[in-house]
């Protein structure tokens, strides 16, 4: 079996968000950059499937050379080689398009994303991969089965899940309990030092989407006490809000 | 031209996302001068169609197919292009729940349109293209998109419009779509664990606790208090880790985000990871009986109290209030 587990390159999640002067990007001074959580999910289901039934794992990144540490991070829980797509991922299209590219010539088994990068948190780029490549596709994924050729999937719905069958070859996008986070242990990063990045050179197409500013949310007003024994005047205030 | 709004059928209702979508898309519509066509897949009652026409659908186109009863994202998404593509749909509309997050990017790919997810403001034409708002960094940060692409994919998130009555004709309208043996590969077998309760991501009101509950025993006044609301009740992620709570009840960074016109809070600090998955909550209620706790930064209103007293103090009010309303 072939996976591949696509892989987004992301701010840790206590960053303080700060931007640069212009307001157009992150401020990237002093931030940690970590593998999407929801990307781990995927990592780690597919190191679960590679020691259960056997599988050849691929990671890739779209993104400059200052994403190879993530990328070794990724490799570090599983993965026998990387690739890197050497360019900047600002669109979701042209990023899904760069994965497609590379993607359509492999025969992959299985492409797993996270449900949603925590930079853009857009749920984008599986749903496009899958439509370029002419695939099936499960997004919030919590589970997947592989018996063969067929696999067996719940996603998430409102208030409960789904379960889905479907033959291989499938896009899944992971949601929280697709597997046990893992962490790299030491062999893993070791062996991770060494395993292959290959860089690919971009295929040449527009970017869809700009993005013309980022700002910090509004402020809250701050925050109104009320004393513990004055529950009325919550109870006023919630029923100004609408909730009564 | 036109403007194709996914109503999501669910179980032969329309919720509040498809009406939301609908009211939102009535005002993208008017700026523009033109006019909003729902689609929906299987029949329903009368009266549903009627909804989608007072909240602004001119027309309503139906694909009525036995192999679509339930949700396939990829045929959906194939249907949804086929109208659009039909009628000249200049942009689709859909509620951000789950199934019109699955559709959205394929439908994006078929058009050969820009997608903007999870939008919270009106879009609007600037210059050669359109631009929107939408939260981005985890509710962090808001990013301004732009594209200059004549056709357009949009995600509205779910609380984020006001519902608007836009009376228009609804006119129904069967549509022809034979979905593809590729589109149908997905095959689901059935729904585990649905519970009849509140919806988490479309609730109006959700009543959260964490790890100040001290056990799970002790859930039960969080339970009255969200039935006296209507509101749905969740958790933080350390009370869903140790299984006080059911893991689907988890809202945060790694688990739901939601964005419900009141947020209560109870024993719940406030780490960023939690707040990542709230904070775009329109009023934020902390109940916590350390006063320095960060949430109470991000609160609207606050108690510095035991949970223990003042959550039965807060039910006893409500229950006289509503005795006396």
């Amino acid at each position: 079996m072939k996976i591949l587990v696509c892989i987004s390159h992301v701010p840790d999640t206590t960053t303080k968000i700060q931007f640069d002067a212009e307001g157009k990007a992150l401020n990237k001074s002093g931030v940690t950059f970590i593998v999407g959580p929801y990307d781990e999910f995927a990592l780690s289901r597919a190191a679960e499937l590679k020691e259960k039934q056997g599988a050849n794992v691929t990671i890739l990144c779209v993104g400059k050379a200052e994403v190879d540490p993530t990328i070794r991070k990724a490799i570090a829980i599983v993965g026998d080689q990387a690739v890197r797509i050497d360019a900047e991922p600002l669109d979701a299209f042209f990023v899904a398009k760069q994965i497609a590219e590379y993607a359509k010539t492999q025969n992959f088994d299985l492409i797993m994303f996270g449900k949603e990068s925590i930079d853009f948190n857009g749920s984008q780029v599986s749903g496009m991969v899958a439509e370029l490549l002419d695939l099936p596709d499960i997004s919030f994924a919590t589970s997947i089965e592989i018996n063969g050729k067929t696999a067996t999937l719940t996603r998430e719905i409102d208030g409960g899940k789904e379960e889905i069958v479907c033959d291989l070859p499938l896009v899944l996008s992971a949601q929280k309990g697709l597997a046990e986070w893992r962490i790299a242990n030491v062999k893993g990063i070791m062996a991770a030092r060494t395993k292959p990045i290959q860089v690919v050179q971009p295929v040449n197409i527009p970017y869809y989407t700009q993005t013309v500013k980022l700002a910090q949310p509004p402020a809250k007003q701050g925050c109104v006490y009320v004393k513990p024994d004055e529950m009325d005047k919550l109870v006023q205030i919630l029923a100004e809000k609408g909730a009564l | 031209m036109a403007i194709l709004v996914f109503a999501e059928n669910v179980k032969g209702v329309y919720k509040k996302p498809t009406l939301e979508a609908l009211s939102y898309a009535s005002a993208v519509a008017k700026n523009l001068g033109t006019e909003v066509h729902a689609l929906t897949f299987g029949t329903v009652a009368n009266e549903q169609y009627q909804n989608l026409a007072s909240y602004g659908a001119s027309k309503i186109y139906v694909i009525n197919h036995s192999a679509l009863t339930q949700f396939i994202g990829p045929a959906y998404a194939s249907g949804i292009a086929a109208v659009a593509q039909q009628t000249q749909a200049q942009m689709v509309i859909m509620p951000q729940t789950y199934n019109g997050r699955a559709v959205a990017p394929r439908v994006a790919v078929k058009l050969d349109a820009a997608m903007f997810s999870g939008v919270t403001t009106l879009v609007t034409k600037t210059g050669n293209g359109y631009e929107v708002q939408r939260s981005a960094y985890s509710l962090k940060a808001i990013e301004t998109v732009f594209s200059n692409r004549d056709k357009l994919v949009i995600t509205l998130k779910v609380n984020a419009y006001k519902l608007e009555k836009n009376p228009a004709a609804g006119a129904v309208e069967n549509f022809a779509f034979e979905p593809s043996a590729k589109d149908l590969a997905l095959k689901p077998q059935k729904v585990i664990s649905a519970s009849s309760k509140i919806s988490l991501t479309e609730a109006d009101v959700v009543v959260s606790a964490g790890r100040g509950l001290k056990g799970p025993e002790n859930w039960g006044m969080i339970e009255e208090l969200a039935d006296l609301l209507g509101a749905a009740t969740a958790c933080s992620k350390p009370v869903a880790d140790v299984e006080w709570r059911p893991h689907h009840e988890h809202v945060g960074q790694t688990g739901i985000q939601i964005s419900p016109n009141i947020y209560i809070a109870i024993g719940i600090s406030g780490a960023i990871q939690h707040l990542a998955g709230v904070s775009s909550s329109k009023t934020i209620v902390v109940i916590n009986s350390d006063a320095e706790a960060p949430f109470f930064k991000a609160a609207d209103v606050g108690v510095v109290g035991d949970a223990f007293q003042v959550v039965p103090a807060l039910i006893d009010s409500i229950k006289k209030y509503k005795a006396s309303h």
